[in-house]
């Protein structure tokens, strides 16, 4: 297997989406090639930094102030008449 | 080295459930799927729109249209994944609004073959979160996420940070599952490249970047 190959099949790698032959051998690549080795590692750190990281998350009194006005508008929007199907 | 693992979501059959509940008028249970996915709603905005109050607009409007087209939903996906798509394009149409300048589409950005290629190397740190303060680090993540084009960057946000299939995430956004792969490929490269100038091992108590 080539780098490219390899690249190629990284984020199927990672998901775990890799028949046992294909995850071979890309595993007896990653054996000896040190840089694909190091950017497979890398991303799949960068994947659980962002998986992990709470960017965005949503403060609860914002959280409570939308829920509010959702349901709010959910209510005039009945009330002013029933939606087409 | 273990495969990724999608973050967990409730089971369809009880979601299912409040959704005809909520087809038939019960609004308690409305509210509890606004509970429910609210918070991804506002990640998935926010990343989208990078901006805090079209963000929140994205939410209500998101629910509101849910709410009105409840109807019209088929019970063929999920609901969280109908929400999602519902989501993605009000949050795409504010872009758009902010940026009238650039064409905002989730099918710009996927002629060039070599952005993604590997250019950085170096091993990171085996810590690489604890190199920075709480701050440093969030705003680190933020840039790099916010460099990404936005096709790149809903793709990543959907399957990385929510956990969404790729079948979903095709489904969510109007894409074929070759063209979610390449994407996420090519955003999982570049985020991995430019994060790499953080958090590279760096030699022993230079403390430079």
């Amino acid at each position: 297997m080539k780098c490219t190959e390899f690249l190629n099949e990284l984020t199927n790698y990672l998901d775990g989406a890799l028949d046992d032959r294909t995850k071979s051998e890309l595993e007896d690549h990653l054996a000896w090639c040190h840089n694909c080795y190091v950017v497979c590692d890398t991303t799949r750190k960068t994947i659980e930094i962002y998986r992990n990281s709470e960017l965005y998350e949503l403060p609860n009194d914002l959280r409570g102030r939308l829920q509010s006005a959702i349901m709010a508008k959910c209510t005039a929007q009945k009330k002013s008449g029933p939606q087409k199907v | 080295m273990s495969a990724i693992q999608p973050n967990v979501q409730p089971p369809v059959s009880e979601e299912l459930e409040l959704v005809r509940r909520a087809k038939r008028g019960d609004d308690s249970a409305f509210e509890e799927l606004v509970r429910r996915y609210d918070r991804n709603v506002f990640r998935i905005a926010q990343h989208i729109t990078q901006n805090r109050e079209d963000a929140e607009d994205v939410v209500q409007d998101a629910f509101l249209k849910a709410y009105g087209n409840l109807a019209q939903f088929q019970e063929q996906s999920k609901f969280y994944t109908w929400l999602v798509r519902i989501a993605v394009n009000e949050a795409l149409m504010r872009l758009r609004r902010r940026r009238p300048e650039r064409m905002v589409s989730l099918d710009e950005d996927v002629k060039t073959e070599d952005d993604s290629l590997p250019r950085e190397v170096a091993d990171w740190s085996p810590n690489p979160e604890q190199m920075y303060n709480q701050a440093e680090l969030r705003d680190i993540l933020t840039r790099t996420v916010q460099g990404l084009p936005p096709g790149f960057r809903t793709v990543f946000v959907l399957r990385d940070v929510e956990g969404l299939s790729t079948e979903e995430t095709a489904q969510a956004l109007d894409l074929s599952i070759p063209a979610v792969k390449s994407r996420l490929l090519r955003a999982r490269l570049q985020l991995r490249d430019r994060l790499s100038r953080y958090f590279q091992k760096r030699a022993s108590g230079d403390g430079n970047t």
